[in-house]
């Protein structure tokens, strides 16, 4: 698995997303800038190209983050509460300030995804059973727990409706104007690169990093606040987009070890491809209609994790 | 040097060190001995910063340990524990090569470099210095442990029970090589140890310890005689000389 035959693929994907939808788009129209057809390029199926590209990208790095400060291969986040958090902090912010805009929303998610998030990683330090399949179990118990404190909040305040759109995700809104918060991923994975030593030598764990000289505490700290604004960019911009945090990083460290150096890119740029593909099948099924990324996201990584699963630990 | 003075823990109710006083002489191999639970492992962890004691100091060349900024003291101890559970999937080489973090900050120079390959020299992996801890024995995991320190180049290196799980072959190598590094490279070792005959046969000075507190101390000479260790393990010993080592039966 090379850097670039990744990227190849990730480039033709994307080629294929731009001509694939319900208007048609040929090479000629662009060649010969047609204005219609132009206009659909650049409002709708640019922006889901660029949205699809930076969601994958974060989703796939924050499991990564995850999954070396949690020191387990099963922690993401979907399975470590920070979603569910994420969206009651969306919630609570529509109840605050109903009509508010898309950053105070997000603002708010943020701060309850890292809210969640160091609940998660606080029950971690208590927990004595460290077996890698109970801990995701316990994250998901309690992002049930918040969630359902959100449907509670949703029904008593009649917003049950937009609830359910942040569940599943879905890229088919996507438009100009509507996503540009997700470029909040971009600096944001720079950093996780420059971080990268340290999270590897987090998931060591404390004792190692402390024999390095390495603030155990602050690298997992920075890394919840990287995981909590990625996937509350994610969550108000596009929706929840299961597995993917969890099943990319998985893969690919299958092949290629844990050193989150060598990994990083590798991981983000497989992230964005799978996403894509999820996106592009999803839009041929039953064309010119289309399914829900979340569904295929959902079926292609439930398979993938069960094999993970059923393979064990090693 | 490192002078421990009057150092106390509790965990709970349990006194696991009471008034602990001792030295780690420059340039020795000193091996820390005595039943389980005489609190060994958890003095190498207060001497190391890993655990707090609740009284008394640790003078690391003649300044507190709390006194040391926690990047610089990564430059001067090192500590190894028993850290076979560790499930990071990393090859020899990039575990040898975050020895060298505290001095590289992941960025690593030429000067890393060569401690890197030189390391992995010392410790003979060449051959294997790609694979993956979780394909390798149990003795070539530890080789590859011990190797990182190598690489982290500190003047003091703490091993708690190097030897655990390790074959005869292996367990002499491992203690050939600690030998060399104090010989070659002026290292100051402190391990913790449960085969009295290894302690014996291998270190310069000897910390016998019993309940949490300091029984013995001195050339290993002096300690090991049946007398001093029957006095520790609360059975009979007998040590007999055999090729210019102190020997102990004790089965």
């Amino acid at each position: 698995m090379n850097k670039f035959i990744v990227l190849l693929l990730l480039v033709m994907l994307s080629l294929a997303s731009l001509f694939i939808g319900a208007g048609d788009i040929t090479a000629m129209d662009i060649l010969l800038l047609e204005d219609s057809k132009v206009e659909l390029l650049l409002i709708s199926r640019i922006p889901r190209l660029a949205s699809i590209i930076i969601a994958g990208m974060g989703m796939s790095i924050a499991g990564l983050i995850m999954q070396q400060i949690s020191r387990n291969k099963f922690v993401s986040p979907t399975t470590a509460a920070t979603v569910d958090s994420s969206r009651l902090g969306i919630l609570v912010g529509m109840i605050l300030i109903p009509g508010a805009g898309t950053l105070w929303k997000m603002s708010l998610s943020f701060v309850f995804a890292v809210g969640g998030t160091m609940v998660f990683m606080r029950l971690l330090d208590r927990i004595k059973i460290k077996n890698t399949v109970f801990i995701p179990l316990v994250g998901i118990m309690l992002g049930s727990i918040i969630e359902s404190f959100t449907t509670f909040l949703a029904y008593r305040y009649d917003l049950v409706q937009n609830v359910n759109s942040w569940l599943q995700g879905d890229f088919s809104m996507i438009m100009k104007g509507r996503f540009e918060l997700l470029y909040i991923s971009i600096p944001l994975l720079i950093v996780a690169w420059k971080y990268a030593d340290r999270f590897t030598v987090a998931g060591m764990g404390e004792d190692f990093a402390l024999n390095l000289g390495l603030n155990y505490k602050t690298v997992v700290n920075i890394g919840v606040t990287i995981v909590a604004l990625i996937s509350a960019t994610v969550i108000v911009t596009v929706g929840r987009i299961p597995f993917l945090g969890l099943i990319i990083p998985n893969l690919v460290t299958l092949y290629r070890g844990d050193n989150m150096k060598g990994n990083i890119w590798i991981v983000a740029l497989s992230g964005s491809a799978f996403l894509l593909f999820a996106d592009i099948l999803g839009r041929l099924v039953i064309y010119p209609y289309e399914v829900s990324i979340s569904l295929t996201v959902g079926v292609m990584g439930s398979m993938i994790f069960l094999y993970l699963l059923l393979r064990g630990d090693r | 040097m490192i002078e421990i003075r009057g150092i106390e823990k509790n965990y709970g109710k349990l006194r696991v060190l009471d008034d602990v006083s001792t030295t780690i002489e420059k340039g020795k191999i000193t091996s820390f001995i005595g039943p389980n639970g005489a609190g060994k492992s958890t003095l190498l962890s207060v001497v190391s910063r890993l655990v707090n004691q609740d009284r008394g100091q640790v003078l690391i060349e003649g300044r507190s340990l709390t006194d040391w900024d926690s990047d610089e003291l990564a430059k001067k101890v090192s500590i190894l524990r028993q850290s076979n559970h560790m499930n990071v999937r990393l090859t020899i080489r990039e575990l040898v090569s975050f020895g060298r973090f505290p001095h590289s900050k992941g960025r690593l120079t030429k000067e890393d470099k060569d401690f890197i390959d030189r390391a992995i020299e010392y410790m003979k992996l060449e051959d294997i210095q790609h694979k993956y801890l979780d394909q390798l024995s149990g003795g070539q995991r530890q080789r590859a442990y011990i190797a990182m320190v190598i690489a982290q180049d500190t003047d003091y290196i703490l091993l708690d029970e190097p030897l655990n799980n390790l074959d005869m072959k292996h367990a002499v190598e491992i203690m050939r090589m600690l030998k060399k590094l104090v010989r070659d490279l002026d290292k100051t070792i402190a391990i913790v140890i449960h085969d009295i005959n290894f302690a014996s046969c291998y270190s310069d000075r000897v910390v016998a310890m019993k309940d949490g507190r300091l029984m013995e101390e001195g050339e290993t000479d002096k300690i090991i005689n049946s007398h001093s260790l029957g006095q520790i393990y609360d059975m009979d010993f007998q040590v007999t000389r055999m090729n210019n080592m102190n020997l102990c039966v004790y089965f």
